[in-house]
């Protein structure tokens, strides 16, 4: 499926980060992030643990704030004021490496919650839509059931329908396979796959690099808070510049 | 090792299941595992056989034997002839005393009487929330009918306190969506204005449908169910507002919430009711009227408020922080995901917690009789062991006392065992 590598990105910019600064307390831990992603591009992000990637992502829908630079995200300026902050939720999904689905709701009810209280769309038909997207990540025979009675593969694949419930224009996920057993992560990468081919705007925080391999338009590498190496898929596996790519990229495909 | 035998093996015939021998079921077994197991258990055993036999002659003939018709407890001696029995005769004779005080006027009894059935109705949609959504409309309602129903007088009261809270819910349902405190603000003014236009409303005739009866007139047992059921639902949510403010990022809100925990945590239920009783009157304007009950009210839902509040905190710590990002990633805001996704799984895992406060409250209740009030206890401690017939009957009192107790608050305990299983969704 080498085809999923090109197709189509728009020249719309989908989110922008100028001149990004991060601090926890006075750990500096994200440096002069600069990046900017078009609609439909798939991007992957890798880096050694520790290097910021799941700060970045979480900044972009403001899990966690920035105290330097702008993030505009689908036009929107990211800054204090609540009610900005929600539009933006509101448009981008996330999915987290342990899933998070609410335990005491089932599983359409995880999904039909977000769009009946926050899109004010009716039951019934927020109830379609989350049907129409667990058969779509192939499981809407579970949507009776709580989450605790479903695999780690399954919970995942019912965080990106709930995500995907509330229709948004771009995707983050934070390592959503690391938490699987091995033979779970192909049925959540399937479905990340199925929507990348779809044209959804994705960030992807993972080391799975066959999925960077088969999807991804760009693949950026963070080491210490920064951004320090990006490319295409191929480029970037196949011929990395800096050391610390080439380092992190023997490590992880080494053995 | 032979080394003609192969490790290779396969099974060729099923073998069909047998039942256990003989030995390892029925009374026998069991016996043997639970009470005979070994020497210390023997002896553990038979000693609480013993133990157990003993109580029972003690008690058994002093219930059977038990008298319950005579007028005075010489009277009860007289017909027990110095034989084992109890005196149930004063439970019979101040059957009314016991459950309504000793004022209530007998006429109005079945006031509160329905009053207490009328709580069953309004209780059942909050506890087993199965139940259709709308009868909530008459828990809403409840407050009002009961406080017509026991205290009686002119019925504009109930209705005009009825109003200022239907308007205060209209000013924050119209501006809450804007802004939360201007909504919650907007409502509180809204409702004192109409509660303070009402007040020209009631009219100061003594003759009402239903003849006024003063709180100082309320007692017995039908005293501590007031307190009991009015301090547990008022300090529920009062708790959840704590445990929230406790966790408010603005430092003016946690501060007060933690002083104020902190604070009456720190001091004994006695001494603030104490302070309901005789300093409260210092703040209130000489001429007030806001009564004991009212204080009373005000100081058991601030303790139990304060101790339910941080069995909630501890709730809310205990679940993961990607419950939250989840439900702000999905961009349901503050109160929505607070009341959706956080405080469903905080007050589950706090059930335990919180009925532990709801008993220990309820049985505080007794606490007012040092205040003289004359609940259950202040009722057995002052008119009736003081009495010249009674004088003396302290056991069938207290047990009667503690049998009335037990019973609520074993109802409580069951019920709460029932929401645990009822809730279990997480199939751990
Ligand atoms: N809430 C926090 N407070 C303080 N330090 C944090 C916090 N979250 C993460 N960090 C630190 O920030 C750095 C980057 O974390 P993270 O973005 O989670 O890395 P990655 O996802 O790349 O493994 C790490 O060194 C981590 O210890
Ligand atoms: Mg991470």
């Amino acid at each position: 499926m080498a085809e999923a590598a090109q197709m189509q990105v728009s020249d719309e910019v989908a989110i922008t980060i100028n001149n990004m600064n991060k601090w926890y307390g006075t750990f500096h831990v994200l440096r002069d992030i600069d990046l900017t992603v078009y609609r439909g591009e798939r991007i992957v992000i890798c880096g050694p643990s520790g290097s910021g990637k799941s700060t970045l992502i979480r900044c972009i829908n403001a899990l966690e704030e920035h105290q330097q630079g702008e993030i505009v995200v689908d036009g929107t300026l990211l800054s204090s004021d609540l009610k900005n902050i929600d539009t933006i939720r509101s448009e981008v999904g996330m999915c987290f490496q342990h899933f998070n689905l609410f335990p005491h709701l089932t599983i359409l009810e995880n999904c039909t919650l977000a769009p009946i209280w926050v899109r004010k769309i009716p039951k019934k038909e927020a109830e379609e839509t989350a049907m129409h997207f667990l058969e779509k990540v192939k499981i809407p025979d579970q949507a009776g059931k709580y989450p605790g009675q479903l695999s780690g593969g399954q919970q995942q694949r019912v965080a990106i329908a709930r995500s995907l419930c509330m229709k948004p224009r771009i995707m983050l996920f934070d390592e959503p396979t690391s938490a699987l057993d091995p033979e779970m992560i192909k049925e959540v990468l399937d479905t990340m796959i199925e929507l990348a081919e779809e044209g959804m705007t994705m960030l992807c925080v993972t080391h799975e690099m066959g999925f960077a391999r088969q999807v991804a338009n760009r693949v950026i590498f963070m080491d210490a808070g920064q951004i320090v190496e990006q490319n295409e898929p191929e480029a970037f596996f196949n011929n990395p510049q800096s050391d610390r790519t080439k380092l992190f990229l023997s490590q992880i495909l080494g053995h | 090792m032979p080394t003609d035998t192969s490790v290779a093996f396969v099974r060729t015939a099923e073998i069909p299941p047998s039942p256990p021998p003989a030995s390892e079921t029925g009374i026998v077994k069991w016996l043997r595992e639970n009470l005979f197991s070994s020497w210390g258990n023997t002896i553990l055993t038979l000693f609480s056989f013993w133990a157990i036999y003993v109580i029972l002659t003690a008690t058994v003939p002093w219930i059977v034997n038990g008298v319950w018709t005579t007028s005075s407890l010489a009277a009860c001696r007289e017909v027990l002839q110095g034989e084992v029995g109890a005196c149930f005769s004063v439970l019979t004779e101040r059957w009314n005393q016991l459950l309504y005080g000793f004022k209530y006027p007998v006429e109005e009894y079945w006031r509160p009487n329905l009053a207490f059935l009328l709580l069953f109705a309004a209780a059942a949609p909050v506890l087993f929330f199965d139940l259709p959504r709308k009868l909530l409309i008459f828990t809403a309602l409840y407050p009002f009918i009961a406080y017509w129903l026991i205290w009686g007088g002119s019925i504009m009261i109930p209705i005009v306190a009825l109003l200022g809270f239907v308007a205060g819910y209209f000013v924050f349902d119209r501006f809450g969506k804007q802004s939360f405190a201007q909504g919650f603000f907007g409502a509180i003014v809204a409702a004192f204005v109409v509660w303070w236009l009402g007040g020209f409303l009631i009219p100061d005739t003594e003759d009402t449908l239903l003849p006024a009866v003063p709180s100082r007139d309320l007692g017995g047992f039908m005293l501590n169910m007031m307190l009991g059921v009015t301090c547990v639902s008022l300090s529920l949510p009062l708790g959840i507002v704590l445990a929230l403010g406790r966790q408010s990022k603005m430092p003016l809100i946690k501060g007060i919430c933690v002083i104020f925990i902190e604070f009456i945590r720190g001091v004994p239920l006695i001494t603030l009711l104490f302070v309901a009783s005789v300093m409260l009157s210092y703040f209130f304007p000489p001429e007030s009227t806001v009564d004991l009950f009212l204080r009373v009210v005000i100081m058991i839902t601030m303790f139990s408020a304060a101790y339910i509040a941080e069995v909630i905190r501890g709730g809310l710590a205990a679940l993961p922080k990607g419950q939250y990002e989840a439900a702000d990633s999905l961009g349901l805001d503050y109160p929505q995901a607070m009341r959706l996704i956080i405080l469903p799984q905080a007050l589950k895992i706090s059930i335990p917690g919180i009925v532990n406060v709801a008993v220990g409250l309820f049985k505080d209740t007794t606490l007012v009789s040092v205040i003289s009030m004359f609940d259950l206890v202040g009722m057995i401690r002052g008119p009736i062991l003081a009495s010249t017939e009674w004088n003396g009957v302290y056991w069938e009192l207290l047990s009667f006392a503690a049998l009335l107790f037990f019973i609520v608050c074993y109802g409580i305990s069951q019920y709460s065992q029932w929401l645990e299983r009822r809730l279990a969704t997480d199939h751990r």
